[in-house]
């Protein structure tokens, strides 16, 4: 539909390279679970989805990345992160990854952020319809190239993380990080505070779910991390900044977290999911 | 509102009161207490009706509350029975017609109940809930007057005050004569020990410093604040992120609502304790004030203005910020100088190096010294100039409608170089190294080296190009009638992706943080990918898209005006409304942002400067005639030229 021109220029000019050829980058995925030193079951959930499409000499990386922290009596805690998780995965797969590779290209897609709000919205219904005790945090990224969308619930979290500095790039939902906006706390003080697991907002709990969503760009060398409480409560971020930054891999970065973790007490499910942009 | 299972290990989050664990009706407790029914349930009790058999021949009703003391180990159920006796006894000793009669308690097992008076009537929550809209103010301010008294009581009760510490719509009954009557004084929170695991749901009603420590009076007080709230929007503080009534205006929701009753109301619930009131007199006396017929509404004590809207940004009346500027007998702020050009001006001007340069419908290119205003030179095309000039090196290059784009020297406008396109140009030319980028209206792109103007490539797509391009590590954007957005490697012209959208694209793009944001003739302003093309976000306004974008870094906000006469600012990353601002034409003008306002022109003749964070209006210029083009902003001053061919200068 576009004329392709090389062959009708008129000028003799030669394609002098004005701009450096950009390296490929490689996405490379680190992921684990555990269940803690003190807790009888697992009410984590993870799942990890990369795939990668050529347009035309590119790489292009499409990935899907999800943590969820489950809460409610016996067993309501990990089917409600399982339920939220896999319908969360399902929606996105649905809504983007089948449209996309049905067509061949992004015409027609929906916005992203829409999908992704949609695809929570969507999970906490059935959290609420099929496990009415049940509820679970829900931190989801979707990668497209090395820009990272990410939609989120609760006190699960992200990271950037590089080579001399760790952000959170999501908020907690929970009171005390009210409190801590407020002034009224310090988070050394939100640590131990009797109140310190409770969200004011939750997946399943309530109709009407107002779900966070974030961009960022992640710069070759960043690392994407997306972790539960068990992992942020128990290890500080210095530590993680050490562990990420002197680790061969991220699988192994995963590892030496959870194992952190427990050194720490382990007193909770700990899941880590380590995304990383290697130039 | 039943909940989970009881966990016999101790740790109890949820208590199922399941029905084979409820009493049926005729069950005796005590030999004396016959259960009638069950009236209610929450997490931690169960109510019943019953009768008092001691009065055999009466009808003598009452309420039994049933808790489940429930903690594993020995210790703490002990713990909880002191507690429980100490709390009921604190209770029996309370006599006020506004607060639940106490007569008997008794345990039996792991039970424990509360025989108290019985009310007929309904719980604030029952009201607000079968109410379809919030609750007449005159009603709210008369309960909460009433609930005050009660509060004067409690706190002042000797030995000790008594603080209510659950104040909240379920815990407070109105009777059948109209009455408040205060329940449940959160005594079955005795039993709830602490709380391992997550829980979820916070209380709403409790003040922030209520976490750090001990209950206090005035934590009641902050309570009321809340119900009343609730009261008077209907916005259940249980379902909204703790501490936030604030986010929520009373009179936004609401607009029946008096300011006196919004501003005392918002006053019990400021976050600091030490700015609420300080006793429960002082909210009396406040309410009291409200319901008196005068016209004066008394400010509650410490001087609080009435609230106003903080977030979603409704922008304020009129309100000059202290600056340089100053203003004419009208009221008009005056420029620092003005320029007349022969005709009408739709580009916007560019000033480099103290020189600003802006082409005109009457064909020419000027350059005017910005600090002044005076004529350096001018050169003339053979059509209207509506392209924007661009400065690079020694050049200064733009486009015209008579097909050519142009490159001028500087500094007397000398012509170095033409080059020459099928048909109009409206798109600005942008330079990246050392090449020009452009658009056309033959439909297609141009990659021209800027020292000589050969061109180097073209790019043809299926309508003219208006929208200017914008370049961003080594990749070309740019929109087009054909209603879409194409990205191009700027070295070999190949497309790298095409984003489809509804309606022509006149807007020009803004890259940055990896998205390209655009506006479009379909109404929306979209956020796309800039590395794949895929649409982000999109966000619609109610009118056509010409202007465009300009992103705020550090506050995290992307502005467009909008056909629709608006001025709107998003969150970037998720193209949520922060504000928008209102004028009284469509706006084809693009906005101009520096750290800390935002410029943009409107058709209804004004340039507005609006605060960048919040919207509000800082200062506005009358120019006679319509502003389409896009404001310049350099050496703090802010440049822009209207319909009316005149060019205007003001130091903000």
């Amino acid at each position: 539909m576009f004329k392709r021109f090389f062959g009708k220029k008129r000028s003799t000019s030669t394609l002098v390279p004005i701009v450096e050829e950009k390296e490929s980058l490689t996405i490379i995925v680190g992921a684990a679970t555990d269940k803690g030193l003190v807790r009888d079951y697992n009410q984590d959930a993870l799942f990890t989805l990369s795939a990668q499409v050529s347009q035309g000499q590119d790489l292009l990386p499409i990935g899907l990345y999800i943590v969820a922290d489950g809460m409610g009596g016996e067993q309501d805690g990990d089917r409600a992160s399982s339920l939220a998780l896999r319908t969360v995965a399902n929606w996105i797969l649905h809504e983007i990854y089948e449209p996309f590779l049905t067509l061949g290209t992004a015409a027609g897609l929906r916005p992203i952020n829409e999908v992704l709000t949609e695809a929570i919205v969507t999970a906490n219904s059935k959290v609420q319809e099929q496990l009415p005790h049940g509820g679970t945090t829900l931190t989801c990224a979707f990668l497209l190239g090395t820009n990272a969308f990410i939609a989120h619930v609760g006190d699960s979290r992200a990271y950037l993380i590089s080579r001399n500095s760790i952000r959170q790039l999501t908020k907690d939902h929970s009171l005390v990080n009210r409190l801590i906006e407020l002034g009224q706390l310090t988070p050394e003080e939100a640590k131990t505070h009797p109140q310190r697991n409770v969200l004011y907002r939750a997946v399943g709990r309530s109709g009407n779910l107002e779900v966070d969503t974030y961009l960022q760009s992640l710069p070759t060398g960043s690392s994407l991390l997306l972790c539960c409480d068990g992992l942020w409560s128990a290890v500080t971020d210095d530590e993680i900044l050490a562990i990420v930054n002197d680790s061969a891999s991220p699988q192994m970065i995963c590892r030496r977290l959870i194992a952190q973790a427990n050194d720490h007490g382990g007193e909770d499910n700990i899941t880590v999911v380590l995304i990383q942009v290697k130039g | 509102m039943a909940a989970g299972g009881v966990t016999r290990r101790g740790t109890t989050h949820l208590i199922d009161m399941g029905a084979e664990v409820m009493l049926t009706p005729g069950t005796v407790l005590q030999n004396r207490y016959e259960i009638l029914g069950v009236v209610g349930s929450g997490g931690m009790a169960i109510v019943y009706k019953a009768r008092d058999r001691r009065f055999e021949k009466a009808s003598r009703i009452c309420a039994v509350k049933e808790m489940f003391n429930a903690a594993a180990d020995a210790r703490l159920r002990d713990l909880y029975r002191q507690q429980f006796d100490r709390e009921a006894n604190v209770l029996a000793s309370l006599n006020h017609p506004a607060v639940l009669k106490v007569f008997d308690y008794f345990s039996e097992g792991e039970r424990v109940y509360l025989v108290t008076e019985f009310i007929e009537g309904k719980s604030l929550e029952q009201i607000i809930n079968e109410s379809n809209g919030p609750i007449e103010q005159e009603k709210v301010i008369d309960w909460a007057i009433q609930i005050c008294d009660v509060l004067i009581y409690l706190h002042n009760h000797k030995p000790n005050p008594v603080i209510f510490r659950d104040l909240k719509p379920s815990n407070v009954m109105l009777n059948e004569f109209g009455q408040i009557v205060m329940i449940d004084f959160g005594i079955a929170k005795v039993f709830q020990g602490e709380q391992r695991g997550t829980m979820i749901g916070t209380e709403g009603y409790t003040p922030p410093e209520q976490y750090r420590g001990a209950a206090e009076p005035r934590g009641d007080l902050y309570a009321l604040g809340a119900t009343m709230h609730y009261l008077l929007t209907k916005h259940n503080p249980q379902e909204e992120p703790p501490f936030t009534f604030h986010e929520r205006p009373i009179r936004q929701i609401n607009p029946q609502v008096s300011e006196g009753l919004e501003a005392v109301v918002m006053h019990a619930l400021e976050y600091e304790i030490d700015k609420r009131f300080a006793s429960a007199e002082e909210f009396k006396q406040a309410l009291l004030a409200l319901s008196r017929p005068s016209s004066l509404i008394a400010a509650p004590d410490g001087g609080v203005a009435p609230a106003r809207a903080q977030a979603g940004g409704v922008p304020a009346t009129v309100a000059f910020a202290t600056s340089t500027l100053s203003f004419s007998e009208t009221g008009n702020v005056l420029p620092v100088w003005e320029f007349a050009c022969e005709d009408e001006i739709t580009s916007s001007p560019t000033v480099v190096d103290g020189v600003l340069y802006v082409g005109s419908y009457d064909h020419n290119l000027y350059a005017l010294n910005a600090k002044n205003g005076s004529f350096l030179w001018k050169y003339p095309t053979e059509d209207g100039i509506s392209s924007s000039p661009c400065v690079w090196e020694h050049l200064v290059i733009f486009g015209s409608e008579d097909r050519m784009i142009y490159a001028l020297t500087k500094e007397n406008g000398r012509i170095v170089w033409t080059s020459p396109t099928r048909d109009r140009v409206h798109s600005s030319p942008r330079v990246a190294l050392a090449h020009v980028f452009v658009g056309s209206d033959d439909h297609c792109l141009y990659n021209l080296d800027a020292r000589n103007g050969r061109q180097v490539w073209k790019f043809e797509v299926e309508d003219r190009i208006r929208s200017s391009p914008c370049i961003h590590e080594g990749i070309v954007y740019f929109g087009s009638d054909d209603a879409s957005v194409y990205a191009l490697d700027i070295q070999t012209a190949k497309l790298k992706w095409k984003c489809s959208v509804n309606r022509p694209v006149l807007s020009s793009p803004t890259v940055h943080e990896g998205m390209v944001f655009i506006g479009s003739m379909d109404w929306n302003l979209y956020a796309i990918d800039a590395q794949a093309g895929w649409v982000v976000w999109k966000t619609r306004t109610k009118g056509r898209i010409v202007s465009s974008p300009a992103v705020s870094e550090s506050l995290g906000l992307v502005y467009i005006g909008s056909q629709d006469g608006h001025v709107y600012a998003y969150d970037y990353s998720r193209g949520r409304e922060v504000w928008r601002a209102e004028t009284k034409g469509p706006i084809g003008s693009s906005p101009r942002v520096t750290a800390e306002a935002v410029y943009i022109g409107s058709s209804d003749g004004h340039l507005y400067c609006l605060d960048a964070r919040n919207g509000e209006l800082r200062w506005k210029f009358y120019a006679n005639s319509g502003i389409v083009s896009t404001p310049a902003f350099a050496d703090n001053m802010v440049y822009v030229a209207a319909r009316n061919g005149r060019v205007y200068a003001f130091l903000p």
